[in-house]
């Protein structure tokens, strides 16, 4: 990639804290490019807070290098950085005492924006945020804490700065609310653009949002950086295996979209086909039940049993669990092929045309793969 | 009036000291006595008051209400209201200071039996604590601490107001300021007011001990 | 005569109302001496708590104070300030001496609950502010200030009407104020004037504390009045 993509540069990064032996990060260096979405994750004690509060220099490092879209963040003062610099920490820190819309006109009144211009601004985002512009004359403490984080967001994307650093920012709602939140905030950055880093201690929840991981070891070691994919496979070392934990062949799958395997035909027939027919479908797939088909609709499947002296037609097929489409991913058809009946996930495209199916044997070899 | 320099090159003249031992005694004995008895009766006062506010949570603001408005009558004008009826005596004295130790003692046994957590009140019914026995072995004991530290901050409070019952012919080390003031003698002055601070750091310090003593759990929290 | 007869009689009295001793002679004095030293004494202190209480090195000097402040009894700072004023020739029959005195107890509150209030911000607020590129000034003045208000306000209250309370004892001194009508009183024995003077100060100091709460009450900014 080429130079000029480097959002954000660390340069032998390192934090020493006065009376301690081991520096809290020590000589990290790390790029990060334009758009990416880097998570930063590890044990307690790897510094990744510590890290990410290093780039706005919330907490100041002792020696190295920090590049932001090239400048020198150490050259200006601390407050005209941040300014620039995007920030969501998990207690949110609105400010009780303003309202949802002062609060997310922070920074652009800072910057001296006028008036009508911020007003804009703050109901605009309000909605990109996913809440209800009534809600900007409220106070923090009128607001769930799903919504308090939601407005978080807002504020740090309030004058749209490039780059958008987040603490654990969804570390203190519920797991429901955290689900969507991820995903809303996964579109949302998709949407803008923006470039992310995010500490978080979940595994999961680094490899479900990150486009890059950061695994960082106690002192700030970067025991290794890729795509979540790449990691899942090959994980550098023992740490960053443990670190994985188990299920580290169905989290690869999580990653996986159907698309990425063998979709087969499978044991299917049309409805107008005989006993006769479907009985040899049957058998080239050494299976005892048949998928029915009503022209490009899958209506269902029949038991090999049923079938002794009636035609497909005369047998109502009982209906599949679940059909998938192509773009979920492969955990969930793995769960579909060991919960259903018939051992296989059924997948169909947008419209419900069926497209085909996987078995265990697929999805197995995008594992081991 | 006119102006007597007494002593202005001598701030503390030792044999004003020597002299007066036995007065000092005295009145450290009056300043203790004031002290001691006014806590003593406020303590007890308020105990069966905060009773009453747990038992009906109504009574809350009523009571600390009318003990905060007790609490806010200046010191001087609660003596001299007191005076037409009870004279200048010590009974004047003990109900107006008595009276200013309701307030802080209420409010802090009540806060400290509230400061039990739930959780522990509920894991105490859990393993089978009956409401009487939950109440003296589980919230009485969490709660000593906020009920001692109530008792510290009357006690010292008190001792600094004792020195006013001076003007009703009281005043423990008071006696000595006032007498001070009235005489322009700095030693008088001197004494009374550094003796009054004394004792109240030395009851202070000793109600810390007692806190302490009184809640060896929380001395080995994490800082 | 009873003593209530003997308090309407007090009443009743013209010259309690009228000439240069009148009640709203020692009211105004009792007052301006109240609030110019409960000023003088924010102003002394109010910038040195700011600045304590945003650096978080404010704790052990706030302990400190209480501690202190409470040991050492009231009437004995009026009668030290007393002396030291006489010996400078200025105490009296002048303010000074009480006006000393009361500011030196007004600013324990004020100086304690100013650094208690900024500290009590929950530190992500002032991080998040930080993390938007607040300057420092800007997180005291738009941030700390503004939350630490309702227990500055506490403190300036606490402080009032102690004052008030105090200022009572500035007859002792040789000063007017309301505390004249007791100590006179019980100098004469008129049991008339000693009520009528605990009475105006005791409804004095209510007036304050309740007067002050409801100011304290619409300063409070509102988003902090929903979450507490």
């Amino acid at each position: 990639m080429a130079e000029t993509d480097v959002m954000i540069r660390l340069q032998s990064v390192t934090k020493q804290y006065a009376g301690t032996e081991l520096p809290a990060v020590g000589d990290l260096s790390l790029d990060i490019e334009r758009g990416e979405f880097v998570t930063l994750v590890g044990p307690s004690g790897c510094g990744k807070t510590t890290t990410l509060k290093m780039i706005n220099r919330i907490i100041e490092p002792t020696s190295g290098k920090i590049l932001i879209d090239g400048v020198d963040a150490l050259s200006m003062p601390a407050h005209e950085l941040r300014r620039s610099i995007g920030y969501v920490i998990q207690q949110i820190g609105l400010f009780p005492h303003r309202t949802i819309a002062q609060n997310v006109g922070t920074v652009p009144s800072l910057l001296g924006w006028e008036d009508s211009r911020i007003a804009e601004r703050t109901d605009e985002l309000i909605e990109v945020v996913g809440l209800e512009r009534e809600m900007l004359d409220r106070y923090p403490s009128e607001l769930s804490g799903g919504q308090q984080q939601r407005v978080g967001v807002a504020r740090a994307l309030a004058a749209d700065p490039p780059v958008l650093l987040m603490d654990e920012p969804f570390g203190a709602v519920d797991p429901i609310v955290r689900g969507h939140l991820q995903q809303e905030f996964l579109e949302l950055q998709r949407k803008l653009g923006k470039t992310v880093v995010f500490v978080t201690h979940d595994i999961d929840e680094a490899i479900r949002l990150g486009t890059r991981i950061a695994i960082l070891n106690i002192g700030g070691v970067l025991e290794q950086y890729d795509t979540p994919t790449e990691i899942l496979s090959n994980p550098a070392n023992q740490f960053v295996e443990d670190f994985l934990g188990g299920e580290r062949g169905l989290k690869r799958l999580g990653l996986l979209p159907i698309s990425s395997a063998d979709i087969v035909r499978g044991p299917v027939a049309d409805r107008t086909s005989t006993a006769e027919d479907a009985r040899a479908v049957m058998a080239e797939h050494e299976v005892d039940w048949i998928g029915v088909l009503d022209g490009d609709r899958l209506l269902g499947w029949v038991e090999a049993s049923a079938l002794d002296g009636a035609d497909l037609s005369e047998v109502e097929p009982r209906p599949f669990a679940v059909s998938l489409t192509a773009d979920a991913s492969l955990r969930e058809a793995l769960d579909s092929v060991v919960t259903g009946h018939a051992r296989t996930a059924v997948v169909v495209d947008r419209e419900g045309k069926y497209r085909g199916m996987l078995d265990l044997e697929a999805i197995s070899e995008e594992i081991t793969e | 009036m006119s102006v007597v320099f007494g002593q202005a090159d001598q701030l503390l003249d030792w044999s004003w000291v020597e002299r007066n031992i036995g007065q000092i005694v005295d009145r450290t004995w009056e300043h203790l006595t004031l002290t001691g008895i006014s806590v003593a009766l406020g303590l007890v006062i308020s105990v069966l008051l905060a009773i009453v506010v747990l038992r009906w949570r109504w009574s809350y603001p009523p009571i600390t209400g009318a003990a905060g408005l007790l609490y806010t009558i200046p010191s001087l004008a609660l003596f001299a209201l007191l005076v037409p009826f009870t004279g200048l005596s010590q009974t004047t004295a003990v109900i107006a200071l008595t009276s200013y130790t309701l307030f802080i003692l209420i409010r802090n046994i009540v806060a400290g039996i509230d400061g039990v957590p739930a959780y522990v009140k509920e894991a105490a019914d859990g393993m089978g604590y009956t409401p009487r026995s939950r109440f003296w072995r589980i919230e009485v004991p969490l709660a000593l601490p906020a009920i001692v530290a109530g008792v510290r901050i009357a006690t010292v409070t008190t001792v600094g107001l004792v020195t006013v019952t001076a003007v009703i012919g009281l005043g423990g080390y008071g006696f000595f300021i006032l007498r001070g003031l009235n005489t322009f003698f700095w030693t008088q002055l001197i004494v009374g007011v550094l003796l009054s601070v004394v004792l109240a750091t030395i009851l202070d310090l000793a109600f810390v001990a007692l806190q302490a003593w009184l809640s060896p759990w929380s001395k080995r929290r994490a800082a | 005569m009873n003593v209530l007869e003997q308090l309407i009689d007090f009443i009743m009295d013209p010259s309690t109302w009228t000439g240069p001793a009148s009640f709203w002679t020692r009211l105004f004095e009792h007052l301006w001496v109240s609030v110019a030293a409960t000023l003088i004494g924010i102003v002394l202190v109010f910038p040195l708590a700011l600045y304590l209480g945003h650096t978080k090195r404010g704790s052990q000097a706030a302990t400190a104070v209480v501690n202190v402040g409470r040991a050492v009894p009231s009437f004995g700072i009026l009668a030290v300030a007393f002396l030291i004023l006489v010996e400078f020739g200025a105490g009296v029959g002048t303010p000074w001496a009480v006006l000393v005195a009361l500011i030196a107890l007004a600013a324990p509150p004020v100086f304690t609950n100013t650094i208690a209030g900024i500290q009590s911000v929950d530190p992500a607020t002032v991080e998040a502010a930080r993390g938007m590129g607040l300057t420092g000034s800007q997180v005291l003045a738009r941030i700390e200030l503004p939350m630490a208000m309702p227990l500055v306000m506490e403190g300036i209250r606490i402080a009032f009407v102690q004052v008030i309370a105090t200022a009572t004892l500035g007859a002792l001194v040789a000063w007017g104020g309301l505390g004249r009508y007791i100590i006179d009183g019980f100098a004469v024995r008129d049991n008339g004037q000693i009520l009528f003077g605990a009475l105006a100060v005791g409804l004095l100091a209510i007036a304050a504390e309740v007067g002050f709460s409801l100011i304290q009450r619409a300063v409070t900014p509102r988003g902090l009045r929903v979450a507490r």
